[in-house]
């Protein structure tokens, strides 16, 4: 059984989008802080911190999920993507370029959680209706775009990727 | 806002959790999905001295379906509603778990932890209680069950002591040529309910009401079940749901909160109750 103190740091070690990385987090810790301020990676961004706004989300062993509500220790030995990983070799990808064709960025602050759980969506719903898209997105908060360029943009990503085959 | 300290526990059995259930008592919370208890540490509505981590205990986020069907208590609602067998045997439960939060938290949150976490509002609690379900808990003491209808004692208080793990849900048997609906009003779709409503019922070959439960959930502090032994035998259709609904809204007690009144909830009772019973009387039975 782990038993892990409460006010020291204990070492974590994550595959962080194919790569190994290790940090130090006391329990409380958020996996959150902990890609941001332990890892450097702050293309994860935080909002409210208790699951409603969803600009925190990434990947974790293959689901999207709030990292704002798990504990880096809790992830040791997973598997995370986060938006970091997603443009391959500095190139954007096809959800990516369809977020830029549309639009569907304005200030940027709920992009980053939204690509994550359209990443996991797609891979689960590869022709996914309006209403699938408008309901998965019913886990993010964005105030700047209406959504409306967000739904597009995932819609013609989900067109894109079943042409490209898969 | 961040949590409090507090120690870390993963255990590797099921023993070494009930033995810091009992070390701990009151000051241990159990973490497994944490898509509420994350949310109260990090609000700092709990400060527990530690949390207990039941999620890689091997065994416990199993779905079995066989003389009884039981879901165990690391079983997200992702992988239950991807569980086509378990969806079959218990049908309100498929229709009620795409109301549970969003796809992200489903993807970690489980049946059991928002059995254990009570809220008034959430569907887990409302669709265990309306079956007549029971949840099983275990501690160094032993394992007893609990009937969902008698584990709700009130808002996020519940029957569950403070060494006994809740390890599983227990759905009852499958009834052949029962009708199920499940229809909830939130301000927006994946928000606590308003008010959410969970029909089960039997019409039989004459079109007559055979069985029927209606239960309610967001409306008081835990789960209603209203009383609908005045209505069987009476033909289904949807001036008898409108009846059922009606004697339901004169009977519950409802909650005023921040976003709506008691008056508001119990108009709600009448017309989204009426919604669903007329819903559940349309609908395929189970065959």
């Amino acid at each position: 059984m782990l038993r892990l103190k409460s006010d020291a740091r204990h070492p974590v070690t994550l595959e962080v989008n194919d790569q190994p990385r290790i940090g130090h987090a006391e329990p409380r810790r958020l996996l959150s802080d902990f890609l941001r301020h332990e890892l450097g990676l702050y293309g994860t961004h935080v909002g409210c911190e208790h699951g409603v706004c969803g600009a925190c989300t990434v990947i974790v062993d293959g689901r999207a999920v709030r990292s704002c509500m798990q504990f880096a220790v809790e992830c040791d030995g997973a598997a995370v993507r986060t938006v970091e990983g997603l443009a391959g070799q500095g190139e954007l990808g096809i959800l990516q370029l369809a977020f830029r064709r549309h639009h569907a960025v304005q200030c940027g602050f709920c992009t980053a959680g939204i690509l994550m759980s359209a990443t996991d969506f797609l891979g689960r719903h590869p022709d996914p209706s309006e209403a699938e898209v408008r309901d998965m997105l019913s886990g993010h908060i964005c105030r700047c775009t209406g959504y409306y360029p967000i739904v597009a943009a995932i819609l013609d990503a989900a067109r894109a990727i079943r042409e490209a085959g898969g | 806002m961040k949590p409090a300290p507090f120690e870390y526990c993963r255990p590797d059995t099921l023993d070494e959790a009930l033995e810091l259930l009992h070390e701990y008592g009151p000051d241990a919370s159990v973490l497994a999905g944490g898509m509420s208890l994350g949310a109260m540490l990090n609000m700092r509505l709990a400060r527990p001295d530690a949390v207990v981590d039941i999620k890689r205990i091997p065994g416990l986020d199993a779905a079995i379906v066989a003389s009884e069907v039981r879901t165990g208590a690391t079983l997200t609602q992702a992988r239950a509603l991807e569980d086509d067998t378990l969806m079959r045997e218990v049908p309100l439960l498929a229709l009620a778990l795409p109301w549970v939060g969003h796809f992200q938290t489903r993807n970690r949150g489980t049946l059991c932890g928002s059995v254990a976490h009570a809220d008034p509002s959430a569907e887990m609690p409302l669709v265990l209680t309306t079956l007549d379900g029971e949840i099983e808990l275990q501690s160094a003491r032993g394992t007893r069950r609990v009937r969902a209808r008698e584990f709700f004692v009130d808002i996020m208080t519940t029957a569950r002591a403070y060494d006994e793990l809740l390890t599983a849900l227990v759905w009852p048997e499958r009834r052949l040529e029962t009708r199920h609906a499940f229809v909830e009003i939130a301000q927006r779709h994946g928000d606590f309910a308003i008010v959410a409503c969970a029909v089960e019922t039997v019409v039989d070959a004459r079109g007559r009401v055979a069985s029927l439960t209606m239960g309610l959930g967001g409306v008081e502090s835990r789960p209603f079940v209203a009383d609908t032994a005045e209505f069987i035998g009476e033909r289904a259709c949807p001036a008898l749901a409108q009846a059922v609904a009606a004697a339901a809204a004169e009977r519950v007690d409802p909650m005023t909160d921040l976003k709506v009144s008691a008056a508001y909830r119990r108009a709600l009772v009448r017309s989204l109750g009426a919604q669903a019973i007329a819903e559940a009387f349309a609908a395929r039975p189970t065959t």
